[in-house]
């Protein structure tokens, strides 16, 4: 479904992606692991067009898709949400989820899936008059997962969903993006809780300094040794 | 107390046309974090379109109106796409030396094709020539005119920003640009339609100005466009209701300092008042303390 081929990056003179090549297959859970500076968030911005890269392609379903525009991605069917949530504080739970239907023109069909939405994440609905910034972390999070649902997305993206969040959240979180999986919707899921992000993984990629070292599927990454030891604590 | 009442008045009206210039710096401001100091310049072209629509082609009041917003919001969009889009990843410095270019660019353009004289607008006939008397206070219909059609303005542009589609991405630009992006929303050409936008207000202000003052000339942005900048900076800036009230009380403030105080102080004053707020509270009337994100 997503292919991506040879990527280069740089920001000025670093080279942040040498030579990054993954797939994503068309209902799988895919998950990026690896430290802190491995160009995992950089992968992400580089696949939904925030930043271009210098080198490589991106395919979405055969299709080029290096140059386009972020909203051309979007049209495509491809959600982002972004690390640190980046909600709109100042605008209400309503109308952030409204602005993840921006290109959409159906309004019936965008009601119901606000319906959706409200259905996966009832506190939304409770609160979908409240600004945004007034929202719970975890609360951010569902809003920042709900809103990227309501563009129908094929493919989501989640840049570290589980980060700043309580343990118990985390776990939630987990089985909303396996939930969301199981409805049909393909996800590249980027984290630094490798543990639990491997668990739920079809298959799995560990970075390092700006290159794929490793890849193989979820429970093989959990068996192998050096990934014990560099990323599962033991 | 009828004396105050009268400066009242002509504090409202000033303040109407602050207003309506401040809401350029400030939505321009809110979106890319740019002190347009060209937007007083569009103002001044606002002020001479309309002039030479009523003078040379004998257009009425509410026609040159428009077609002074309409020219105005293409300069802003043009100015915008020229000048400041192709630094949208520069320093805020190079933008900021860049809009003081571009406003000496205006003035200056404009005084070779217009001479510096100063023009005056032709006289009001009819109902716009009338005055209402009210005791000793008197309110002219130019000045009725003017304060309604800053209110309308003002309520369609409230309207724009808070319930259309472009609206929402307007403000969804402001706060975030990335995410904006993520959600499918063309930043480019929202920002462009901000700039639009905010130019047709100084358009409109600019012919109001040339209604109710009569005189104008290439240089007659200066003053104003700092003073509607300090009306900006008072009520938030980047906060579009601020923009309003900080309009309205630097206008009702430099005519009391001219009514009851002396003349000659009302700049300063004013100028004054911009210290006082980034000494006392720098995020003005309507702005939250936001710590700088590193």
């Amino acid at each position: 479904m997503l292919e991506i081929n040879n990527i280069d990056v740089h920001y000025g003179v670093i080279h942040a992606l040498k030579g990054v090549s993954l797939k994503v297959n068309e209902g799988e859970i895919v998950v990026l692991i690896g430290a802190n500076g491995a160009g995992k968030t950089t992968t992400l911005r580089t696949i939904s067009g925030l930043k271009m890269p210098t080198g490589g392609t991106v395919l979405l379903n055969g299709a080029d898709i290096t140059n386009m525009s972020a909203q051309q991605r979007v049209k495509m069917g491809l959600s982002h949400v972004p690390e640190g949530r980046r909600i709109f504080a100042g605008l209400t739970v309503l109308e952030n989820l409204e602005l993840g239907a921006y290109l959409r023109r159906d309004k019936h069909e965008i009601s119901k899936d606000l319906d959706m939405v409200y259905q996966r994440f009832p506190i939304l609905r409770e609160r979908r008059r409240q600004m945004a910034g007034t929202l719970s972390g975890g609360e951010q999070q569902m809003l920042a997962i709900g809103r990227a649902l309501m563009s129908r997305p094929n493919i989501l993206f989640l840049d570290e969903p589980s980060m700043g969040l309580a343990p118990l959240l985390v776990q939630e979180i987990f089985n909303i993006i396996q939930d969301i999986n199981k409805a049909g919707t393909t996800v590249l899921l980027v984290e630094q809780n490798a543990n639990m992000a491997l668990q739920i993984a079809d298959r799995a990629y560990v970075m390092e300094t700006g290159s794929i070292v490793i890849s193989g599927t979820g429970s093989e990454l959990m068996k192998s040794d050096d990934i014990k030891k560099a990323y599962l604590g033991g | 107390m009828e004396g105050l009442l009268q400066q009242i008045v002509n504090g409202i009206t000033l303040g109407s046309i602050y207003a309506l210039m401040a809401l350029g710096y400030t939505m321009v401001y809110g979106i890319i974090r740019l002190i347009n100091f060209a937007h007083a310049d569009i103002y001044m072209i606002g002020a001479y379109v309309g002039y030479y629509c009523m003078s040379f082609f004998g257009l009425g009041f509410l026609p040159s109106l428009i077609i002074a917003m309409f020219i105005c919001t293409l300069l802003g969009i043009i100015i915008e796409k020229i000048a400041y889009r192709p630094l949208r990843n520069a320093t805020r410095i190079s933008v900021l030396i860049t809009a003081i270019g571009v406003s000496l660019f205006l003035e200056y353009g404009t005084m070779f094709f217009v001479t510096a004289n100063v023009r005056t607008y032709p006289e009001m006939t009819g109902l716009l020539a009338r005055t209402i008397k009210m005791g000793n206070i008197v309110i002219s219909m130019q000045q009725i005119l003017l304060v309604s059609i800053t209110i309308v303005l003002m309520i369609l542009l409230q309207f724009i920003v808070k319930t259309t589609r472009i609206g929402k991405a307007m403000r969804a630009v402001s706060m975030d640009k990335d995410a904006a992006e993520l959600m499918g929303i063309n930043v480019d050409s929202t920002i462009s339609f901000t700039f639009g936008l905010g130019s047709a207000l100084a358009g409109a202000a600019g012919v109001l100005v040339g209604v109710y003052y009569n005189s104008i000339n290439p240089l007659m942005g200066m003053v104003p466009g700092l003073k509607a900048f300090i009306a900006a900076v008072f009520g938030g800036i980047g906060i579009i209701p601020g923009a309003m009230i900080g309009g309205y009380f630097i206008g009702a403030v430099e005519v009391l300092v001219a009514g009851y105080g002396n003349s000659m102080y009302r700049d300063a004053v004013v100028f004054g008042i911009l210290i006082l707020v980034l000494i006392v509270k720098p995020s003005g009337l309507l702005g939250k303390n936001t710590r700088e994100k590193v």
